[in-house]
């Protein structure tokens, strides 16, 4: 219930993370865990970014992420190997826990061995509606994209729970007209199937470069929420963007009003008092 | 996918329930630092009432009312069965026990100001009275005039130290005594709302607030009679559980109906059939009709029914079991 919140902190492009990871240092990774947890995380992001391209210190960023917390992970890499190596030290380290594969593209080269992995390892995936060509740039080649992704998921075995499709946020700073292309692609990817399979978006895309970050990142998100949006890669951590979520969950009738609505959005992570 | 004969049918499309009602459990045996004889433990439930071929099905539990008074207005169909024990605490919470009541549901009627005006001592040596004559858990309620409970609470919640009862009720505009104190004794808590889901969450969160577990929470949605609006509490009862099921933890409580009072108190229980003479026989129809209250509010998601009557406990019992045991495989193709 609600909207899955994927924690986006722990990324090497981060330099105190990035830092971390080249000197094997745990307790600013695991600092990262607790900080987004408590925040409400539903899954953690892991993501080396530049600061390593050797699969054995993925595992050990997974791992030392794993190891701190019962939030699942997001297994955020480019590579096979590296997806293949975050999996296996995941699944090594917790057992039986959901995952999030973040992400394949609709190029077969990519899809057909992901979308094996998901369901060797009973992961979830995220589908980027791009490919060979490169990102869409209108509403159809959005839903053709998503759509193959979909139905390749479909016949590996995955559930539609287990799929979420990113429609590809862009920047509105370079792209404007994007910015509307996507929020019509999030509607019609409800319609893709009943019940729909999970849309997600990166969300920090659409504010790259402008000079008003936290305010185009929370009126998008709740903009793409009233489309159908369910799912987002974001700052956890931002304490105006959850209250946003929770009044949007709140005003489309997915949630129960209550006067302290904000405090139950907050305490319903770990249900750990204020 | 949905095989049939090698040829690929439509994915299966059924989505599961999210959330999970949380399990209350009142009463403390002597291991657990109480002197019952066994617990109860109520909620659990996966999916909706009864649908066990779908997920777990909690099992609702049946507790008796029993008076720290002798309930003088209480009609004399209703005194029948339990005769001079009415007059003791004690000894009719053991007769309601003997007759098969799941726990006591002791209400602290006489501590009103305008029915006795019984003292917090006096409440308190009532509950330690009626803790020793029965071996099941205890439910304990209030006068229901919010000021007096505030004073009696905490020494009849320090009486009970240990028993882990389930104490009510909290409101959203009178929570904060009673829920220290069940924090500070151990007990859990009853959470009151006027028929209203979103009154219902909000207490929940107001008590958690204050440090208490939501976990440690039944629901009170407030209750009514059939024929008296029970169909407004049904619907609150019927959201606030698919809420729960779907992932809400400020509504993932198990509910608690409170049905003898109100059934005991309308015109269809209380006429005799001198006075409507095709209504027939009142010692037939008033335990029929506390009983009938309390069945929608099973089917509903009640998880604890109070009663008063013998014979509605007897009825009562009868349709869970038949409920939690006629459930079937959904037909299949």
């Amino acid at each position: 219930m609600g909207i899955i919140l994927i924690g986006e902190r722990i990324n090497g492009s981060f330099k105190d993370v990035g830092k971390a990871i080249q000197e094997k240092n745990k307790s600013v990774i695991q600092d990262w865990v607790a900080k987004q947890a408590t925040a409400g995380a539903d899954y953690l992001d892991v993501n080396m970014g530049a600061a390593s391209r050797n699969p054995d210190d993925f595992a050990w960023l997974v791992r030392t992420v794993a190891e701190s917390t019962t939030v699942p992970v997001s297994i955020d890499a480019n590579r096979l190997d590296m997806f293949s190596t975050g999996l296996k030290a995941y699944r090594e380290t917790v057992g039986e826990r959901p995952v999030l594969i973040n992400s394949t593209t609709a190029e077969d080269s990519k899809l057909i061995p992901l979308l094996e992995m998901a369901s060797q390892y009973k992961a979830s995936i995220i589908g980027v509606v791009m490919d060979e060509r490169g990102s869409p740039q209108d509403v159809d080649r959005r839903l053709e994209l998503g759509g193959k992704i979909f139905a390749a998921a479909i016949d590996a075995g995955l559930s539609t729970d287990q799929i979420f499709l990113d429609p590809i946020v862009m920047p509105v700073k370079f792209m404007q007209e994007q910015a509307k292309n996507v929020l019509n692609a999030i509607q019609q990817m409800t319609m893709l199937s009943d019940p729909p399979p999970h849309i997600s978006v990166g969300l920090s895309n659409v504010a790259s470069k402008t000079e008003e970050k936290k305010l185009i990142n929370r009126t998008y998100m709740v903009m793409a929420i009233a489309m159908g949006l369910d799912a987002a890669i974001l700052n956890v951590c931002d304490e105006e963007m959850m209250q946003a979520i929770a009044t949007a969950e709140i005003l489309l009738g997915q949630e129960i009003y209550s006067d302290a609505y904000l405090k139950a959005y907050r305490q319903r992570a770990g249900g750990a008092p204020a | 996918m949905l095989k049939h004969e090698g040829v690929q049918m439509i994915p299966d499309t059924k989505k599961p329930w999210g959330g999970r009602i949380h399990t209350v459990t009142i009463g403390a045996t002597q291991a657990e630092g109480g002197t019952r004889a066994s617990t109860v433990t109520i909620g659990g439930s996966a999916t909706l009432p009864f649908l066990n071929f779908e997920g777990a099905c909690g099992k609702p539990a049946i507790a008796m009312e029993v008076w720290d008074v002798y309930p003088q207005d209480w009609p004399d169909l209703l005194k029948e069965p339990f005769g001079e024990v009415m007059h003791d605490p004690a000894k009719w919470a053991k007769a309601c026990c003997d007759m098969g009541a799941d726990l006591i549901c002791l209400r602290l009627a006489g501590c009103h100001p305008d029915r006795g005006n019984r003292s917090a001592a006096q409440a308190a040596e009532t509950v330690k009275q009626v803790l020793k004559a029965v071996p099941i858990p205890l439910i304990i309620w209030g006068s229901g005039n919010a000021e007096k409970d505030n004073d009696i609470f905490p020494a009849v919640a320090e009486a009970a130290a240990g028993e882990n009862c389930l104490i009510g009720t909290i409101t959203e505009g009178n929570y904060k005594t009673l829920t220290a104190v069940c924090t500070a004794y151990k007990h859990k808590l009853i959470a009151e709302s006027p028929c209203d889901v979103n009154i219902a969450k909000q207490v929940n969160i107001l008590a958690q607030d204050m440090g208490f577990s939501v976990e440690n929470i039944v629901i009170y949605p407030t209750s009514a009679a059939l024929g008296y609006g029970l169909e407004y509490i049904y619907s609150v009862m019927e959201r606030a559980r698919l809420a729960g099921l779907k992932g809400d933890r400020m509504l993932a409580q198990p509910m608690l109906c409170d049905v003898g009072i109100e059934a005991w108190g309308v015109k269809e229980a209380r006429v005799s059939e001198t006075v409507i003479p095709e209504w027939g026989a009142q010692r037939h129809r008033a335990p029929l009709w506390e009983a009938s209250t309390a069945s929608v509010y099973l089917i509903c998601g009640g998880d604890l029914i109070i009663l008063r009557h013998p014979g509605a406990l007897q009825a009562v019992k009868k349709t869970v079991a038949e409920l939690a045991g006629a459930s079937v495989a959904p037909a299949t193709a």
